[in-house]
């Protein structure tokens, strides 16, 4: 027990820290690099309190996808460092902070809420309309929930999460002219009359091509 | 708290039994593919240390061990240093949920597909980091190009283990090995199993998708910036990144541990042995296939992974469920 409490604390203390960090650090890249940080201890506690499905798939779809387009877009973009906004003395009073305030301030106040009532009706989570078995491996009573009680909200989420993705792929398509595109149908059909074409040269006058 | 650390020396002992022969078997392998890659060209390759040059592998660590590390004036030092560690740790730790046998397993967890699978999933970070922290042209280009590979390479293979999931029932491997005792997997599923082989030639950056390192390129990619024991962490954790990829492939659809007929000659020989065999068999199919096949151009690359094999996949993970439906074998525990 004292070495579970033990890693409980170093994985949240990690934790904590790298989230500071993401926020505190100058250079972006590093700020993501700790956010993964961050993903990494948090599924650490995860798997710590039994809850290893969610532990493993916020290891694969968090760290291992969703990172890695933020890396990409950070190094894309080449983010420019940022001067120390934050802890500088001439901070140009940019507007970014009450709204980051206001959000945190929100976030802070739903956790109490949540919080609370756990703290305040401990049987809350019997209290709920679906029955989470403690019997069975967390896998197939998180396979339950989503599949077998609220399987027509769960769609309806996935087509939520399709509408948007082929609405950011239609915003940001354009056609490009000019671009040259293989076409293994029209590379095995050429046939050696058109692909060959018997010229008599002029002189002086040159062949026209791609007329 | 006497318990404790007698749990942990145990452990450490488990982990060092295992991860030792893993490390020996990785410098091994080097010779073997250059052997086999050799004798495909129909060259020598290393033959001159050691009987049929058994030790290169050794004289290239003890070459690389007394180079020296150059770290780059301009470089972000401390990523610098950290990928390969990543890459090599990373490349290590998916081996304790590797089942060698009944009961001959580091851990023995519930997710164990789902831990390799994101394991896997983190190794682009090693690559990612070395490429960036060099801050230098060819590396950020091979990394980049790694890390879109390496993304795009592992939806399929996700839809790939769904498959073979739908069949099992579970997510442990050791279930997974003994849901074939009767039928493995290749059988009914092989054109996964193809799809498979061929994603995990793109996950672990082989020919013919190493395009992250394609020399005429891009020098050495991610790699060009490294030198000494640095490069040569990339190098095994490479290495055993495909070792780890022969072995997910034969506990999946090969039947891992257990023997291909339940007769006696067969079953008499020990179950781990079985599932080296099976690992030293794919890899030789790695190394053919380095040998033989020219290197993808980019955009085909990525037009193979998403529009062929993802669709594909899709596809067959519908097969497989109406199928295993419409008979009645789904596997409900």
């Amino acid at each position: 027990m004292i070495a579970h409490s033990v890693f409980f604390y170093i994985f949240s203390l990690i934790a904590i820290v790298s989230a500071v960090m993401v926020t505190v650090s100058k250079n972006t890249v590093h700020s993501v690099f700790f956010l993964i940080l961050d993903f990494i201890s948090i599924s650490c506690l995860f798997i710590m309190i039994g809850a290893e499905f969610l532990g493993m798939i916020m290891l694969i779809v968090y760290v291992g996808a969703v990172a890695v387009l933020f890396l990409f877009v950070v190094m894309m973009l080449n983010v420019a460092e940022q001067k120390g906004q934050w802890f500088s003395s001439r901070w140009d009073g940019g507007t970014h902070i009450p709204v980051g305030l206001l959000v945190s301030l929100i976030i802070f106040f739903e956790l109490i809420i949540v919080i609370g009532g756990w703290k305040y009706k401990p049987d809350l989570l019997n209290s709920l309309s679906i029955n989470i078995s403690t019997e069975v491996t967390n896998t197939r009573s998180i396979g339950n929930v989503l599949y077998t009680d609220y399987i027509l909200l769960f769609q309806i989420s996935g087509m939520i999460l399709l509408v948007a993705m082929i609405g950011a792929i239609v915003l940001t398509y354009r056609e490009r002219a000019g671009v040259k595109r293989q076409s293994y149908v029209k590379q095995i059909s050429r046939e050696r009359d058109e692909g060959v074409d018997l010229v008599d040269v002029e002189k002086n006058k040159g062949v026209k091509i791609d007329a | 708290m006497d318990s404790y650390f007698s749990i942990l020396f145990t452990e450490v002992y488990k982990i060092l039994f295992l991860l030792v022969p893993v490390l020996v078997s990785v410098a091994m392998i080097v010779w073997l593919d250059r052997r086999v890659w050799a004798f495909v060209q129909k060259r020598r390759g290393p033959n001159v240390v050691g009987p049929f040059g058994l030790f290169q592998s050794l004289a290239d660590a003890l070459k690389y061990i007394f180079k020296e590390i150059i770290i780059p004036a301009s470089s972000n030092k401390l990523v610098f240093v950290l990928a390969p560690v990543v890459t090599m740790t990373l490349a290590l730790i998916s081996w304790a949920v590797i089942p060698f046998g009944e009961d001959f397993v580091l851990a023995d967890i519930n997710v164990g597909i789902l831990y390799l699978f994101a394991v896997s999933s983190l190794g682009v970070y090693g690559i990612i980091m070395g490429g960036w922290a060099s801050n230098s042209k060819y590396p950020f280009l091979g990394a980049i190009r790694s890390a879109a590979q390496m993304v795009s390479y592992e939806v399929s293979i996700g839809v790939i283990i769904i498959n073979v999931l739908l069949c099992v029932g579970s997510l442990n491997l050791s279930d997974i090995v003994m849901a074939q005792q009767n039928l493995w997997f290749v059988i009914p599923l092989f054109p996964m199993f193809v799809i498979f082989f061929i994603s995990a030639l793109a996950e672990t950056n082989r020919p013919p998708f190493d395009l992250p390192e394609a020399e005429a390129e891009l020098v050495a990619g991610y790699q060009t910036e490294y030198s000494g024991m640095m490069y040569a962490m990339f190098w095994l954790g490479e290495y055993a990144n495909i070792l780890l990829m022969c072995a997910m492939g034969s506990v999946l659809f090969l039947g891992g541990w257990l023997s291909p007929i339940d007769i006696f000659p067969f079953n008499a020989i020990p179950g781990p042995f079985w599932l080296i065999f099976k690992i030293l068999f794919l890899f030789i199919l790695f190394a053919l296939v380095k040998a033989t096949v020219p290197r993808y151009r980019y955009d085909q690359l990525m037009k193979l992974g998403w529009k062929i094999f993802l669709p594909f996949s899709l596809f067959y993970v519908v097969l497989t469920s109406s199928f295993l439906l419409y008979f009645d074998l789904l596997p409900v525990k």
